[in-house]
């Protein structure tokens, strides 16, 4: 089944991402100057705390920032520039090529309608299948993804299945059209950790068989070392560090990325002190005017860091981080 | 586990509790059988995934909720039938912090006031002198400037609101604090921090803690010992260490083998035990074994025998037919 090999040419890719939300308290920059793509076949992880824009920048890309926000920069799928498309191409677009799983499955899901109802309904709409050949589209989904007893489970409502199921559901619907490109936004967050598990699965054995491109937007980082191609570390709506999931996370080069993964308790380590990255995020409305991270940051550097944007540089030929002072593996800095 | 607690050294224990409520789908056994004991100083932890009844078992030791059969012990004195007025003092005895300290601080309250509140409740404090330099102490305890005692909960970080829920929780030197979730709703920057204060507070103060989580790394890391539960009972208990290296219990090792680890190359070698299907319903839990209609390596005999717990080595408890070998046998290439 797989004719979409891993290609060049990326299925998405975004250039100069820029997302500023008019709120009552001012504007809010909630991306800034973002750059990735993800090709086919390939998982790109975006990983971040709250507020970190990681699930903005991915909406602004496909064309689902809300009203209130100002979407600058190139975002290309499949070669279309979308950001000049009209209103209605782009979402045909987006719909023909593009599938979404969001944390709360009920989000997605119609509670007065059959499961089998909106899966088909993708279909109809963006296939142009007959009714029949919808429904019997709708039973081979919901038995691809794993709903035992497809074929009677169609008729069913959202109420009658767990959350993991219905997490099952959603991503049915997003396959339905065949999509080049699968958003998955912290999809597995609310479920426990045996359903995330399985889903996690799920997708990586689609992926597989479909050739599918994944971004998978989330903030736990053991689900990123086992689904991800490479990674793009955001905080307050830049990217600090981006390449290669076993080069970020062997040789996490930015002081952030370095203190996140030493902030997780590892049951192989005995019960220290956690390390820990002081105070809070800053808000959007009120971000520090030169690195981000300064204020919180372990190296902390000098007054160059508190006044100039440190510009996102290669350490490796795949592997950029945005400090002065990128973190050696020995602990010390520079 | 032994019915009668001793006073010297168990801070609260629970005998053959069961908590069910009554639906309209039925009766939701919640808690169904758990027998558990919280010593002095030490941190109890509880895991369990959705609906393994984990929180209604922190709710009871509060008599947040009311057992439908067994017995709630704290300090030494059966605490199951008391009366809404003793129930007082008995939550001067146990504190509870929630997950979302959002839900639990009252918007219109300055943080001052939510932290004096329980001293005033429980008469802890004379006269409002002593009562501020108590809530200054209390600040200090968990880290936060004296000066935000005037701002309400808006205006602080979920990382600071927690500390103000556990400033709550101090204030009435309780004998158990049950900490609900305390970390499930912070950013992984902030969960670390409030690891640490909580570790540290147990250190200076002598807390004693029952640290409820779905987050089996956070929870080994917390705990001296505990107990994993599943549809309402207690499958396995030991030190972290016992259930971390040598799982006994084939639930436990399939909840262990699906934790993500933060390291590419250990995540591309590792065998997952799969679990099909879903938790079953609390209403309608399988006869014998509860988890046989998941278990990888169940056999006839299962459906046949509710396992209760026994030991595997020392305080290493499972409550299953084939303790070990079941597990072993799910390991093997």
């Amino acid at each position: 089944m797989s004719e979409r090999q891993r290609g060049d040419r990326p299925v998405l890719a975004v250039e100069d991402l820029t997302v500023t939300i008019g709120t009552r308290r001012g504007p809010a920059r909630a991306v800034a100057g973002v750059d990735w793509s993800v090709r086919a076949g390939e998982t790109l992880a975006l990983v971040g705390e709250s507020g970190s824009g990681k699930s903005m920048s991915v909406l602004a890309a496909t064309g689902l920032a809300p009203r209130s926000a100002r979407v600058t920069g190139r975002v290309h799928l499949l070669g279309t520039e979308l950001t000049g498309l009209p209103a209605e191409r782009r979402r045909r677009m987006r719909g023909r090529h593009v599938g979404f799983v969001f944390q709360d499955p009920m989000t997605s899901l119609n509670p007065v309608l059959t499961v089998g109802r909106q899966v088909i309904e993708a279909a109809e709409e963006h296939l142009g299948l007959t009714r029949r050949a919808a429904r019997a589209r709708a039973v081979e989904l919901l038995d691809l993804v794993g709903i035992p007893s497809a074929a009677e489970r169609v008729d069913a409502y959202p109420h009658q299945f767990s959350g993991g199921m219905r997490q099952r559901v959603v991503i049915a619907m997003a396959l339905a059209c065949e999509p080049d490109l699968l958003i998955a936004d912290e999809p597995t967050t609310a479920l426990d950790v045996t359903t995330q598990a399985q889903i996690v699965e799920l997708v990586a054995d689609l992926q597989r068989r479909l050739g599918t491109a994944v971004v998978w937007i989330t903030h736990d980082l053991g689900v990123v070392a086992g689904i991800a191609d490479t990674v793009a570390v955001m905080y307050a709506g830049r990217i600090l560090e981006q390449g290669p999931v076993d080069a970020v996370f062997a040789d996490p080069s930015h002081p952030y990325t370095a203190a996140l993964l030493a902030a997780r308790p590892d049951p192989a380590a005995g019960g220290g002190d956690l390390v820990t990255i002081q105070g809070a995020p800053p808000s959007p409305l009120d971000l520090p005017a030169g690195c981000a991270f300064w204020p919180r940051c372990p190296v902390r550097g000098d007054a160059r860091c508190e006044h100039e944007l440190p510009p996102l540089a290669p350490v490796s030929a795949d592997h950029h981080v945005r400090t002065f002072y990128p973190h050696q593996p020995d602990g010390g800095s520079r | 586990m032994s019915p009668q607690p001793e006073p010297a050294e168990v801070v609260a224990a629970l005998d053959d509790l069961t908590v069910w409520f009554p639906t309209p789908a039925g009766v939701v056994r919640a808690v169904d059988g758990v027998s558990l004991q919280v010593r002095r100083g030490e941190t109890l932890g509880l895991v369990g995934e959705s609906g393994s009844g984990k929180s209604t078992t922190g709710l009871a030791l509060l008599r947040l909720v009311d057992p439908t059969s067994g017995s709630v012990w704290v300090a030494g004195q059966e605490v199951t039938r008391w009366s809404r007025r003793r129930l007082r003092a008995l939550r001067r005895r146990v504190a509870m912090v929630f997950q979302d300290p959002q839900a639990s601080l009252d918007p219109r309250c300055t943080i001052g006031a939510s932290i004096a509140e329980p001293l005033i409740v429980h008469r802890l404090t004379d006269g409002g002198a002593a009562r501020r330099r108590r809530v200054e102490e209390l600040l200090d305890l968990v880290g936060l400037r004296r000066d935000l005692a005037d701002r309400h909960p808006h205006e602080l970080s979920g990382g600071q609101r927690q500390r103000v829920g556990i400033a709550r929780a101090l204030a009435g030197e309780p004998d158990l604090i049950v900490l609900d979730e305390p970390i499930a709703s912070l950013d992984l920057s902030v969960q670390a921090q409030i690891m640490n204060l909580l570790r540290g507070l147990q250190r200076e103060l002598g807390l004693t803690y029952l640290f409820i989580a779905h987050d089996l790394a956070a929870v080994e890391h917390m705990s001296d010992r505990l107990a994993v539960m599943y549809l309402g009972r207690i499958v396995e208990s030991g030190t972290p260490a016992q259930i971390w290296r040598e799982p006994a219990h084939p639930y436990t090792a399939a909840l262990l083998s699906a934790v993500p680890v933060a390291d590419p190359r250990v995540e591309r070698q590792r065998r997952r035990i799969i679990l099909t299907g879903d938790i079953p319903s609390p209403v309608d839990p399988p006869d014998g074994c509860r988890f046989r209609t998941r278990c990888p390596q169940a056999r006839p005999e299962c459906a046949g025998t509710d396992p209760v717990l026994v030991e595997v080595d020392g305080e290493h408890r499972a409550a299953c037919l084939f303790a070990g070998e079941a597990v072993r046998a799910m390991r093997a290439p």
